[in-house]
């Protein structure tokens, strides 16, 4: 073995990308999501890299290029957050049928507790839906070994193989021992075979048959290789998987046994036997009952304790000192976690759009124009127009324009506007564009365009002009694209014009069908990377009234001083809207430049 | 039973809580010593309230239990009394004597708390507290943006970890054109602790 290296502490995500490195990775492609991102976000800043890495439009375009990369004999990753997979689906239940060539390693992000996600669907499910093996490492140092395992696994069954790190995986850190890149030198070549590759109903039944004979052995062998195990010690267990299995090392007793399950299909008949040297047992698990589901199919007389019998909750993430209270309960340990402190509330501080962030002025304008509209929006920075009172509905990517259509046929008359950013409307939007006009739909959709995918850090698209390597490529138009789906009215603003802004929207206002307005200017945060630099703006104290008019805006940069009276801090980036908004018109520019 | 030292940094989205918390992280590793943090990413980096854990020696899973973290690390005097609840009995919070009122605040025409208010609100506790005008002292030493440095250097006497190890992590985290300002930073706010 070569020498070790000294380790680094380093984010889940980095272990796994240098994990890629490592396994000599031929080719990445991802959509942006948090938790997942950083993973593309690192391989594609690699200097000269020797693999291909792509940013795609969506998951599912995503995932049926690496699916083809691997076909072609390549190792692939394809990386997404949980809800991504969804999007993913299609491919993915059919790619376990057809089986791979290259390692192919399907990364989604799961989010217990739903710290950035609009749900907490276990990814495990897909896994087991799907029937392909799935890892659930419980560190980063974990994180970065699976990401190997997972590449070569899947070369050994000719599956993909699901790596499901959570969210306190892919942003822990820890103390990781990372290993050398490895270069690939491999050259893709797709061998026909029909057989394989076509999955007409002749072709996909002999697959299926093939697929089903796989599950027994990749079962025995994720046990083999040490994936899942059991330390016996006593006739109490706890059976633990992912970062829980971290969670309960913490606050094991030394006479209860630990039975670690890092990776799934889990086999049955092992599993039996291990719990039948028990007599009771408490699974541990973040989301769905999976493995407790396994325990009470293998369990002959153990009584096993988890979900669902209520030691332990179906929602939310999990803590020690939560699996402190069900040892207790379960009779295995007293929790000696002190009691949950008081906590002093006070005023809340959630995220916020920024100062001179484009949404704010578009919603504001929206609120002025259309009073009693209602306001199907989507998955971005602007679903903090929630707190505007601007987002009436959010589902999931592409659910702006769908929804506000369901809502326009169902409720004649109502002012429907909807809205999406650039990269949302790219992803899954403009399917339900194309359907509204097509169904002859009333409703606005304002496009904010900033031109990049800015909430999961500022990741290019197909708006922006440049590749996930900086490479320029042909800018796609907003407009053009409009127009080509049957959009008559299209009208691009700039959303630092309030006036111009609110005349548009006042316009559309009286026009039949499906409107479509791009609001464009670029993320503040990019502006501030770049070096661009607006003057700020300034209040005028003595002729400020005190009215509040701006402080209702909700901009950052918009405080009271002690009098009372409005003041602009050094947030300012110098949109100027709210010097439109100032009925006083004790706000004008002249602040230095920041 | 407990075998880490637990920090939580806790700040503003944006005030370099991630890059203090690296400091740490890399002062542990050139120890060769085990460590585990866990960080806010995503959307709460808008301006949002975020922390950060630090298990020094941690071998575990990242996150500190409430009531029982060893020192709290907070850029903000009210974040400093929306997470002290983490602090263990008698624990120590180190905090900047700043304080950016929520947005919220004056967009929902709350009344304005006042920093005196919340200083003495933060006293009134069980942590001993100790306040740097980490900001100011930062200014002092060059540049008002390493405040963050300015704290773990009036953190350092509490750490468990070599005065050289912190040195040495924050030249390697730092940007190398600002490595002296923030050495400069982490000397001054020993001293000012």
């Amino acid at each position: 073995m070569a020498e070790e290296t000294p380790k680094k502490y380093l984010l889940g995500n980095d272990a796994i990308a240098h994990a890629c490195l490592e396994a000599g990775v031929d080719f990445v492609s991802g959509y942006p999501g948090t938790p997942s991102s950083e993973v593309v976000d690192r391989l594609r800043a690699g200097k000269d890299p020797w693999y291909y890495v792509e940013w795609s439009v969506n998951e599912k375009v995503a995932f049926e290029n690496a699916l083809a990369a691997s076909w072609c004999g390549l190792r692939s990753i394809v990386t997404m957050k949980h809800v991504g997979l969804n999007v993913a689906a299609d491919p993915l239940m059919t790619s376990s049928y057809t089986g791979t060539k290259g390692g192919f390693v399907v990364l989604s992000a799961d989010d217990p507790f739903a710290h950035s996600s609009q749900n907490e669907q276990d990814s495990r499910m897909y896994a087991k839906f799907a029937q392909i093996p799935c890892l659930d490492p419980s560190s980063a140092q974990e994180a970065h070994d699976f990401t190997k395992t997972a590449f070569e696994l899947s070369e050994k069954f000719a599956l993909p193989v699901l790596l499901r790190p959570t969210t306190r995986i892919c942003h822990s850190k820890g103390d990781v021992r990372l290993g050398e890149p490895a270069p690939s030198t491999r050259k893709g070549e797709f061998v026909k075979n029909p057989k394989q590759y076509v999955v007409i109903p002749a072709n996909t039944r002999p697959l299926h048959a093939i697929l089903t004979k796989k599950q027994p052995e990749v079962a025995k062998y994720l046990v083999e290789a040490g994936l899942n195990s059991a330390e016996i010690r006593g006739k109490k267990a706890v059976i633990a998987g992912g970062i829980s299995i971290s969670y309960v090392e913490e606050i094991i007793p030394d006479d209860v046994s630990f039975i670690k399950i890092s990776a799934y299909p889990i086999d049955r008949n092992w599993l039996s036997g291990i719990l039948a040297q028990h007599t009771e047992v408490l699974v541990v698990e973040e989301l769905m009952p999976v493995i407790e589901e396994a325990a009470l199919q293998a369990a002959t007389s153990t009584v096993v304790h988890g979900k669902l019998d209520g030691y332990l909750p179906h929602e939310g993430e999990y803590s020690p000192e939560l699996i402190a209270g069900a040892f207790e309960k379960a009779g295995f340990a007293k929790n000696t976690y002190p009691a949950p402190p008081e906590v002093t509330q006070v005023a809340v501080r959630p995220p916020i759009l920024c100062a001179g962030c484009l949404h704010r002025s578009v919603f504001y304008a929206m609120k002025k124009v259309f009073k009693d509209g209602v306001f199907p929006s989507d998955i971005g920075c602007y679903t903090l127009g929630l707190q505007l009172g601007a987002v009436d509905t959010t589902i999931c990517m592409g659910a702006s324009i769908t929804v506000g259509s369901g809502i326009a046929h169902s409720c004649p008359g109502t002012d429907v506007v909807s809205t999406i950013g650039d990269s949302t409307f790219l992803h899954t939007g403009v399917n339900g564009l194309i359907n509204a006009v097509y169904n002859n739909t009333n409703q606005i959709v304002i496009i904010l365009d900033n031109r990049i995918t800015a909430m999961t850090g500022h990741q290019p698209n197909p708006n922006t002009g440049l590749t996930a390597t900086g490479e320029e490529s042909p800018k796609i138009s907003l407009e053009e694209l409009a127009r080509a789906c049957g959009v008559s009215y299209v009208e691009s603003v700039d959303p630092y014009d309030l006036t111009y802004l609110l005349a548009t929207l006042k316009e559309a206002k009286e026009k039949p069908g499906v409107k479509v307005i791009i609001a464009k200017q670029p993320c503040v945060i990019m502006n501030k990377r770049l070096g661009i630099k607006r003057n700020r703006y300034v209040v005028d104290a003595e002729a400020c009234t005190k009215c509040g008019a701006c402080l209702k805006y909700g901009c950052p940069a918009i405080e009271t001083d002690e009098t009372g009276a409005s003041k602009i801090t050094a947030l300012c980036t110098g949109c100027g809207v709210c010097a439109d908004i100032c009925p006083a018109g004790a706000i004008h520019r002249g602040g230095a430049r920041q | 039973m407990k075998k880490s030292f637990d920090v939580l940094i806790v700040g503003i989205g944006g005030q370099g809580t991630i890059l203090a918390s690296n400091v740490l992280g890399d002062a542990c590793v050139i120890e060769g010593r085990h460590v585990r943090g866990a960080e806010t990413h995503g959307m709460s980096q808008r301006g949002g309230s975020v922390e950060t854990h630090i298990r020094i020696d941690g071998k575990f899973g990242p996150l500190i239990a409430p009531g029982t973290a060893d020192l709290l690390i907070a850029f903000d005097v009210l974040e400093a009394v929306r997470y002290r609840h983490f602090l263990k009995q008698g624990g120590v919070m180190v905090v900047n004597r700043e304080m950016v009122v929520p947005t919220s605040v004056f967009s929902g025409k709350q009344p304005v708390p006042t920093i005196d208010e919340v200083e003495a609100e933060l006293k009134a506790g069980s942590a001993k507290v100790i306040l740097v005008d980490a900001t100011s002292i930062a200014a002092q030493a060059g540049n008002p943006l390493a405040a963050n440095i300015v704290l773990l250097g009036a953190a350092s006497d509490k750490l468990p970890l070599a005065a050289e190890s912190l040195s040495e992590a924050v030249r390697r985290n730092v940007p190398p054109k600002t490595v002296s300002i923030n050495e400069k930073a982490f000397d001054l706010g020993k001293e000012a602790a």
